[in-house]
């Protein structure tokens, strides 16, 4: 999908602050200078197109329920099962095949730690491989709001 | 809030005050609503009102205070990077003497360009790595430049790290804490 500068100013615009108003997207469409129902057709279209993943919050994870990094050594050509057996585990939002002799890793969440234990028990049974737990110590940056640099991209 | 039979998490719900008091299941069911986005109607807030069984002023009320007490850390768009075009997404992780993780940690999260720097436990033999940043750029070679930057900048040469580059992603979603699968 080929955005416009007003997808673009939307984009830049929005993704820090909404506004908690009894209609937001008509607030929003003032400050762009475009009608409330065009805010709501872009904005589901970019959702559609899978520019933006939603409208709405992010919550902080040490905050809203349990989550933990983990990685698995998946024999290269099993690389796909592994990853569909991983999807299928409750609570697993991140999914990713990376370079490394690690080449997969996931982040799965929980309401709680205990359940969040027990959903990982149970993977790392079913796949059959030693699983990394990588529990967050510290985190110094969090946020993936960052600005768009819209030169750059192709 | 204590609720009688209510599942655990509900302990950890952060309170919401107003005027009266807002229903704990209401607000566990907006909690809920709300990992899967606002709704795209003219009166957002209404709609979760709607589904969740509070008024739109206590939606309102509850999701302001959320921000505050940083339960919500970002109410805005979530863009998926990747289909703009920042298909170089590298994770470089870090060795560092432990005595120093805290102020590097900090020093590297700083850098524009790094967009998550988490500190996490070494698991050794097999991983020695103690410090996660990421990076979401355009191109492998840019990104490339950007880590020797880092380095070059924070003096970093004397640190063993590794650059995973991911080359496929099976999930990306918002993390679901309440609702379900």
């Amino acid at each position: 999908m080929r955005l416009d500068t007003t997808d673009k100013q939307l984009i830049n615009l929005f993704q820090r602050e909404l506004p908690v108003c009894e209609r937001p997207y008509e607030a929003m469409s003032r400050q762009l200078g475009i009608a409330e129902e065009e805010v709501l057709e872009r904005l589901q279209l970019l959702q559609d197109s899978q520019v933006l993943s939603r409208v709405g919050p992010v919550f902080e994870h040490s905050r809203a329920g349990a989550s933990l990094l983990a990685a698995v050594a998946a024999p290269d050509e099993q690389l796909d099962i592994v990853a569909a057996r991983v999807n299928r585990a409750p609570g697993v939002n991140h999914n990713y095949a990376r370079e490394h002799t690690y080449n997969l890793w996931f982040v799965m969440t929980a309401p709680d730690e205990d359940t969040l234990e027990e959903r990982l028990d149970e993977l790392e049974h079913q796949l059959r491989l030693p699983m990394l737990r990588l529990p967050m110590v510290e985190a110094h940056h969090i946020d993936l709001g960052f600005d768009i640099d819209w030169e750059a991209l192709p | 809030m204590t609720l009688r039979h209510a599942p655990e998490y509900l302990v950890t719900l952060p309170e919401v005050t107003g005027a009266g008091s807002i229903s704990a299941w209401g607000l566990l069911r907006l909690r809920q609503q709300l990992e899967l986005g606002l709704p795209l109607t003219p009166r957002p807030y209404q709609t979760l009102a709607e589904r969740t069984g509070l008024s739109e002023q206590e939606v309102m009320t509850a999701i302001r205070q959320w921000q505050d007490q940083g339960l919500i850390k970002r109410f805005g768009l979530v863009v998926r990077h990747r289909t703009l075009g920042y298909t170089a997404n590298a994770m470089v992780v870090w060795d560092i003497p432990d005595d120093q993780v805290h102020k590097l940690g900090r020093a590297l999260a700083s850098a524009p360009f790094v967009t998550l720097c988490y500190q996490r436990p070494r698991r050794l033999p097999n991983w020695p790595y103690n410090l996660f940043c990421m990076i979401h750029g355009v191109d492998r070679e840019r990104v490339m430049s950007q880590l020797a930057t880092l380095i070059a900048e924070q003096e970093l040469e004397q640190i063993p790290h590794a650059v995973l580059f991911s080359t496929k992603a099976y999930r990306q979603r918002g993390g679901r804490y309440v609702s379900h699968d």
